[in-house]
């Protein structure tokens, strides 16, 4: 089987195909980040025009380089949610509607599904059941995953997500958008023991995240320690680093947290912020300790992408699924409502 | 001439299949339900007349203007519909298909339309109905405040479309003793975007599934 994959949840307009048994064909994604750099965030209108724009012309090259014609594809997936509902809406439509034309069948598939199933696009690919963080600008969460459809979510931010974090302690310390990466690269030139920020929500139990205080933090520490820094450029270096620790110690003390409170060993990283080397590194050393192993997917498959959606949307296809004549986005959807694949 | 026409630009939902020369539509008042119907309205009609997508010789779509959303939804799956069966596609104004349908139903040959554009703006359009029995775009549209829409010179002008209903005192006041009457109640209808869309197929104008684009008009949507 093969499949086509569309996401259009935000502002990447991702496409790839998959076929079962053997693997990605061809993939592409376009990134919008410089549309809406001067706005220092996503403007959902201007994310819907770019995605109508870009989506169909994606597919052709995707086609293109899998070398495949209109006619060998047996199936579309694409993101139903969650996310931008116009942007969201782009993608289900065209979709959906391709599928009718091609009489294929078509399945919507969760974001987050997407992202939790990545991984096993990758060789070695991690065995059922396993503890999945998922950290992007949208979400921070810890999910427990038996299978297919079969997700418990064991704890999630209360407040900011931590790609959210990064993005906005960025803007205090004046980096340009999107400031996660660059945060980290000048948390790089930072001395680790100058300053120390807390860890949130690590003191007491329970797999819940908070960010927003850590964001304030930040900020009354810029506004005291900058004014009398001898060295400006060097104090934001340390207070980049010290938020980076912070954020970094926390989820890793979360997910040595989930590990043991699931008995689970495998442990898998997903979303935007999982590209974090800092994060990879402090992980894989604390989930080791702990006998347990780390997963994540290539960068590429950590942001958004459509070979997730490819992938997630065949095997709910090869279970059977598929959607009616319509298309229903949304723009919130709880991960636990989704169905088992089998 | 067999052709698919499809319109989710406002609060209505319609589809309408154009087959030598006759017309069946199905439209219904389903705000925010489009994804919902548009398809299956699509699959009915194609059962209807015993006829398979490939088999058409184009698509049609209201492009706008609009809701965005709306005339975002009608262009993926005509983009969508038309990628898959390798059909051309042939963009219509909502505008244009709003003073068609005031013609088919009243006769009416010169017609000033009108949509709510929000923050106290229309969508403007001044068409007159030409020898074929078709719209025809007199000067271009606007999206501009109502005291300051366009109007081709002469009498006997007939204004249609929502946007009289919320800016009707503006624009009798600017149009004057060349308004003759108003239809506020009137919306973009498919059949009538299927009846443009054949003179435009037949005049060899089309475009295809990714030129196929909506037309917002209103292009500044950020502030400063």
């Amino acid at each position: 089987m093969r499949v086509l994959g569309i996401e259009t949840s935000c502002d990447e307009t991702g496409i790839a195909v998959y076929e079962h048994g053997r693997g990605l064909l061809a993939q592409a994604v376009y990134s919008q980040i410089a549309l809406h750099a001067e706005y220092g965030g996503v403007v959902p209108e201007l994310a819907s025009r770019d995605h109508i724009r870009k989506t169909l012309p994606l597919i052709q090259q995707v086609l293109a380089e899998a070398g495949l014609t209109r006619a060998q594809l047996d199936g579309v997936a694409y993101t139903a949610g969650p996310g931008l509902i116009g942007a969201l809406l782009v993608g289900a439509a065209l979709g959906r509607s391709l599928a009718w034309a091609w009489q294929v069948p078509a399945i919507g598939v969760h974001h987050l599904e997407g992202h939790l199933l990545a991984p096993l696009l990758e060789d070695p690919a991690p065995a059922f059941p396993f503890v999945a963080l998922l950290v992007s600008g949208g979400h921070t969460q810890l999910v427990e995953v038996r299978g297919i459809g079969r997700y418990r979510l064991l704890g999630e931010s209360l407040d900011d997500a931590a790609g959210e974090a990064f993005d906005k302690t960025a803007k205090i310390l004046g980096l340009p958008y999107p400031g996660g990466p660059e945060l980290a690269r000048l948390a790089e030139r930072g001395d680790p023991e100058r300053f120390r920020f807390p860890r949130p929500m690590t003191d007491r139990p329970g797999l819940e995240f908070s960010f927003s205080g850590l964001k304030t933090f930040t900020l009354n520490t810029v506004q005291t320690e900058l004014p009398r820094a001898a060295d400006p450029e060097q104090t934001r270096a340390d207070i980049a680093r010290a938020f980076e620790e912070a954020v970094v110690e926390t989820l890793v003390i979360k997910c040595r947290r989930a590990l043991r409170a699931t008995g689970h060993q495998r442990l898998i990283l997903a979303g935007g912020v999982s590209a974090n080397q800092r994060l990879r590194a402090r992980m894989n050393q604390a989930i080791t300790a702990e006998g347990g192993q780390t997963f994540y997917p290539r960068p590429a498959l950590c942001t958004d992408n459509g070979a997730m959606i490819a992938f997630a949307g065949c095997q709910r296809l090869l279970a059977g699924q598929n959607e009616p004549l319509l298309f229903t986005p949304r723009a919130r959807w709880p991960l636990e409502q989704l169905a088992p694949a089998a | 001439m067999k052709l698919l026409a499809i319109d989710t630009s406002n609060a209505a939902c319609s589809a309408a299949l154009l087959c030598d020369q006759q017309v069946i539509q199905e439209l219904t008042i389903a705000p925010r339900r489009h994804g919902e119907l548009i398809l299956g309205m699509m699959q009915r009609l194609l059962e209807q007349a015993g006829l398979e997508l490939r088999t058409l010789d184009a698509l049609a779509f209201g492009c706008g203007p609009g809701s965005f959303t709306g005339i975002r939804i009608a262009t993926s799956v005509i983009q969508g519909a038309a990628f898959g069966s390798e059909l051309p596609v042939v963009p219509i104004s909502t505008l244009a298909a709003l003073a068609q349908g005031q013609f088919r139903r009243d006769g009416h040959r010169r017609l000033l339309t009108a949509l709510d554009a929000r923050m106290d703006e229309v969508y403007w359009g001044c068409y007159e109905i030409g020898e074929q029995d078709r719209a025809e775009l007199c000067c271009a549209e606007q999206v501009c405040v109502p005291t300051q829409v366009c109007y081709p010179a002469g009498e006997g002008w007939q204004g249609v479309g929502p946007g009289w209903a919320v800016h009707g005192m503006a624009l009798r006041a600017r149009i004057g003793a060349a308004l003759i009457g108003t239809n506020p109640e009137a919306i973009c209808e498919a059949q009538d975007i299927a009846w443009l869309a054949a003179s435009e197929l037949a005049a060899d104008r089309w475009v295809s599934a990714q030129q196929a684009l909506p037309v917002y008009l209103r292009d500044r949507v950020t502030r400063g």
